[in-house]
Formats: structure tokens, sequence, C-alpha cells
């Protein structure tokens, strides 16, 4: 898997979503299960999948699928 | 004299911060008088009530002028709301603008009065203050009757044990709906504190920046709040103005306890450890500070007033320490009981200051209590109580036969036939929870005994 499908997987499955909502519409709570129980969730899907431990202000920043995507860079994940 | 009725006293300081804006304990109560004119004599209410200076002023103003408000949350699924309407017919809404349909008879910033349509006052007990629902995600009708004394009394109680002042600034990370919640405001009120009102949770960026720009000195969390902080590596945040953190709500697993009651000690912040229930208003125990790392994973002792003890099966009061019963509570904080139905609200009290929790506990030999399990079938997720038998028998409204169990934060669905997928769908839209709190999985066949009862202790070989 590259690391892109790994980084939408993580999305797909946390938030029960299509490939088709994966775009910069999907922000915190625009859609159900993205709240702040399935923020958690996917901070810790994304932790898992590269095996990496978020920042603080990145996890509280991390609010939407476009911004998370700058996030990763940060940590070496070459999307 | 009664906190809500002496707001005056506190004047020019602080009562409610917002982002935007800050009321003063006189201004709260000059918008508290404006909509006391609305509505003249004791009736019911539905009040939606979200962080917000509307629901406090609304909250305040029921309180006073001794109308009886169902608190209720604005996300409740709207066939629920429904329901609920249906059953207790309110005589007023105070309610978001738009939230139902009805003319405005009076508004307030983003709030409207709604007349209802009902135009009988339900008959209510002269005690009577307030409504709250015991699991404000199954939607049931069951409601807690608590009464004017029971609010105060549980109030004090905290303010006391947790030493609040008039300087301490709690910011809210709970649903004003939710008993914790409310008595977080309710205890702060009494000590003229000023309270950060937000709805923003923990997991955004917005919740941290108010927390420190308005300098708040504390707040409380259920135990998925810490699973929260501790992914967020709260203990590494640099929050100089935070001073005490509360957790009630359902147990907090040892190891939490202990990882957040050291961390919080080198950080010079008071962690307090609770327990209560919708049922003794709010609190019945905490974990004294002095005592937050040796007694981790311990309830504490019973809050100033109250009363614990542990019963056996047959009702007889366990003295010796180490043997597990079910934990019984007295104090002035015990509700009158329940309602189901609008006559209910006329019902005086029913439990007699004692509350059998329904929770199983142990006591050690210093006089702290631990729950160990639970009498009734049901479960704490994401510190909202879920009556599994609900549970199922909403699901058979819907056509699905399935056993419901689990443990807290996780509830496990046992199907026989159908679509998990879907049973998820009906789930996550009837309770509002998060779709990973449940786990769905197909099975052969329901295992029941004889009388068709189910056998939950079967189902653990399908995990």
């Amino acid at each position: 898997m590259t690391n892109l499908e790994k980084y939408n997987t993580a999305f797909m499955e946390t938030f029960d979503i299509t490939e088709e909502q994966l775009n910069s519409d999907l922000v915190y709570q625009s859609v159900e299960a993205w709240d702040s129980v399935g923020h958690m969730q996917l901070i810790a899907a994304l932790e898992d999948a590269f095996d990496i431990m978020f920042d603080t202000d990145d996890i509280v920043d991390f609010s939407s699928y476009d911004k998370g995507k700058e996030f990763m860079t940060k940590y070496e994940v070459e999307l | 004299m009664t906190f809500y009725d002496k707001l005056e006293q506190f004047g020019e300081k602080k009562a409610l911060i917002t982002e935007q804006e800050c009321l003063s304990y006189a201004q709260l109560q000059i918008a508290v008088n404006d909509l006391r004119a609305q509505i003249n004599d004791r009736c019911l209410v539905f009040c939606l009530c979200s962080n917000n200076v509307e629901s406090v002023t609304g909250y305040i103003a029921f309180l006073q002028m001794r109308v009886v408000p169902v608190m209720i949350n604005p996300v409740i699924n709207r066939e629920l709301f429904a329901s609920l309407l249906h059953t207790y017919e309110p005589n007023y809404i105070w309610a978001p603008k738009g939230f139902c349909p009805g003319q405005a008879r009076y508004v307030y910033k983003d709030y409207a009065l709604i007349k209802t349509e009902y135009g009988q006052k339900a008959e209510l007990h002269p005690e009577l203050a307030l409504l709250l629902t015991t699991s404000g995600s199954t939607g049931s009708p069951k409601l807690v009757r608590q009464t004017y004394r029971n609010i105060n009394h549980n109030a004090e109680s905290i303010a006391q044990y947790l030493t609040i002042s008039g300087d301490d600034r709690p910011i809210t990370t709970l649903p004003m709906s939710y008993t914790y919640g409310l008595s977080i405001i309710n205890s702060h009120l009494l000590k003229g504190a000023a309270i950060i009102l937000t709805n923003d949770s923990l997991m955004e960026k917005s919740f941290w920046s108010l927390l420190k720009e308005k300098q708040a000195t504390t707040f409380g969390g259920v135990p998925y709040t810490y699973e929260m902080l501790k992914r967020l590596r709260f203990l590494r945040m640099y929050l100089p103005s935070l001073k005490v953190l509360t957790q009630a709500g359902g147990r907090l697993g040892k190891e939490l306890h202990l990882e957040f009651a050291q961390g919080c000690a080198e950080k010079g912040i008071r962690f307090i450890v609770m327990y209560g229930q919708t049922e003794a208003t709010a609190r019945m125990s905490y974990v004294p500070q002095e005592y937050s790392i040796s007694k981790a994973g311990s309830i504490g002792i019973s809050i100033p007033g109250g009363k614990f003890w542990l019963e056996n099966d047959n009702g007889s009061v366990i003295n010796e320490p180490d043997i597990t019963g079910e934990l019984v509570y007295h104090g002035n904080n015990v509700t009158m009981g329940y309602s189901t139905c609008q006559e209910d609200l006329a019902k005086g009290d029913e439990l007699g200051g004692i509350l059998r929790t329904g929770d199983m506990a142990r006591r050690d030999e210093d006089g702290f209590y631990y729950i160990v399990g639970r009498k009734k079938r049901f479960l704490k997720v994401y510190g909202n109580r879920v009556n599994l038998d609900e549970l199922e028998s909403l699901l058979q409204k819907s056509g699905f036969e399935a056993a419901c169990a689990g443990e807290d934060d996780h509830v496990r669905i046992y199907l026989d036939h159908g679509e998990p997928d879907e049973v998820l769908k009906i789930m996550t839209g009837l309770t509002g929870l998060n779709r990973s709190a449940f786990e769905i999985s197909k099975i052969e066949s329901i295992p029941r005994n004889e009388s068709g009862k189910i056998l939950y202790s079967e189902l653990g070989q399908w995990k």
C-alpha cells in the first residue's frame, strides 16, 4: 500500500466513507462520524499506520483531510 | 436562600464568559428577569441546552420562578424529541431559534421561547425543581425528578469538598443537560465563580485557545475525556492557569487513574476522581486529593452530608472490609425518583433519601470504596448511560432480534439475521453515539434458555 492509500484508508475506515468523499470538503464534523470521538480514532489509526506520534498542536489542528496531508510531511511521511 | 436566587449578590463579578462576550452576575440577572416576565405561572418547560449564555439564562430563570425545566440536549434524535413532547406536553419550549415550529413569544440572542399548543398544565409536585434524562442517548421518557433541596445540597457539598472559590474559572467540557456538566455550573455559580462556556471539544484547537486566553482553572471529564487527554499528551502541555481536574461519569481504569494522579501532582494540578448518578442529583463520593495516588482505582469516600454502605443479597449491611455488595447511598441529594409519564410529575418522594446505586462495590480497611461491577444491564459509553435492554427493544422495533452486551465504551451487538451495516446506522442514528462505540457481529443463533431469555454468558464464545 502506498502512503496515500494508507492515509486514505484511515479516513475511510474510521468514518465509514467512500473514496469519492475524500476531498477538500471533508472537514471536522462534516460527516457524522467525525466528531471528537471519531477524531481520536482517526489520530490513533494514522499513528498506527505510519508508526508516528503527533504533537498535541497538530492533533487539535488536524481539522480537515487536506490540512492533515500537510501535517504528514512534518512527520516525514510523503504522500 | 438558594444559590440561583441570590446571583445579584455577586454584582459586577464575571459570571459567564464566552469567546465573544462576558456577562457579570448583575447582567445575568437582568437577562433572567426579562425571560421571567414572559411566564406567569408554575408550569413545565423543555429547556434545550448547550453551553451558551442563553441556556444558562433560561435554566436560572426557570429555577428562580419555580417553573420546572426538562433539560434536553439539542442533538437529540428528532423522533425521540417528538415522543418526549408527546409524553410530557410542556407548556413552553426554550430552544435555539428555528429548533421547533411555533411562534416565538420572546427572543434572547439565538434562543426563542415558544408557547406550545398544549393548553393543560401538568400537575407538578411542589418540591419538583428539575427533570433530567438518565440516558440522553436512548431517548427513554424516563426522567429523574430533582428537588430544589437536592440541587442546593449537592452544589453546597461539591463546593465544600472541592474548595471552590469565587476565583475559580471552570471551562465547559460536558453537555449542560448532563448531570455532571450541570453540577459544575451549579457549584460554581454558588460561589460567584466565572464560567467559561464553549461547545468546542478537547479535540479542537479553539478549545485550548479559549482555555488559555480566558485562564480556565478547572474542567471535568468522563473516562473517555481522559483517553483523549492522554492521546493529546496533556501531561506535557503547558497550561499554567489550570489548577483542578475532576473525573466522573464512569470508572476510570486504575492505570489511567494513577497516570493522571501522578502526572497532575507533578504539574501542581489537583486531580479529583468522583462518583455519582443523576438519581443522586450528581455527586455521591470523591477521592480526596491527598489519596489520589495511594487510592487510585477507588471512587473514594462519600461527599459531605452523604453516607455509603454495602448490602448483601439478603439486604443485610456488610460490615467487614473487602466483601462485595450493592453500594447504597443516603443523603439530601437523593432525588424523589423517576417519572415516565406526565402524571408522575405530581408524585412526591419515593426514595426517602436512600439510593440503591445498582453498582457492586467493596470497601477497603480505610473506608474507601471500589466499584467492581454492576447489578443492572447498562454500560457507560463516553459518559452516557446506555441501557442494553433498551437497545434491544429499540432494535426490535426496527425489526431486528439482537442481543446487546459489552463493556464500557464498547457495545457488542449480536445479530442472527439482518445486515450489520444497517443495524450500525440505526444505532448511531438513534443514540447519536459515534460508530466506534459499536461492534456488530453476526452469529448463527442467539443463545436462549428454555423460557426464551438470552444467555449473555454464552455470547462470549462468539467474540
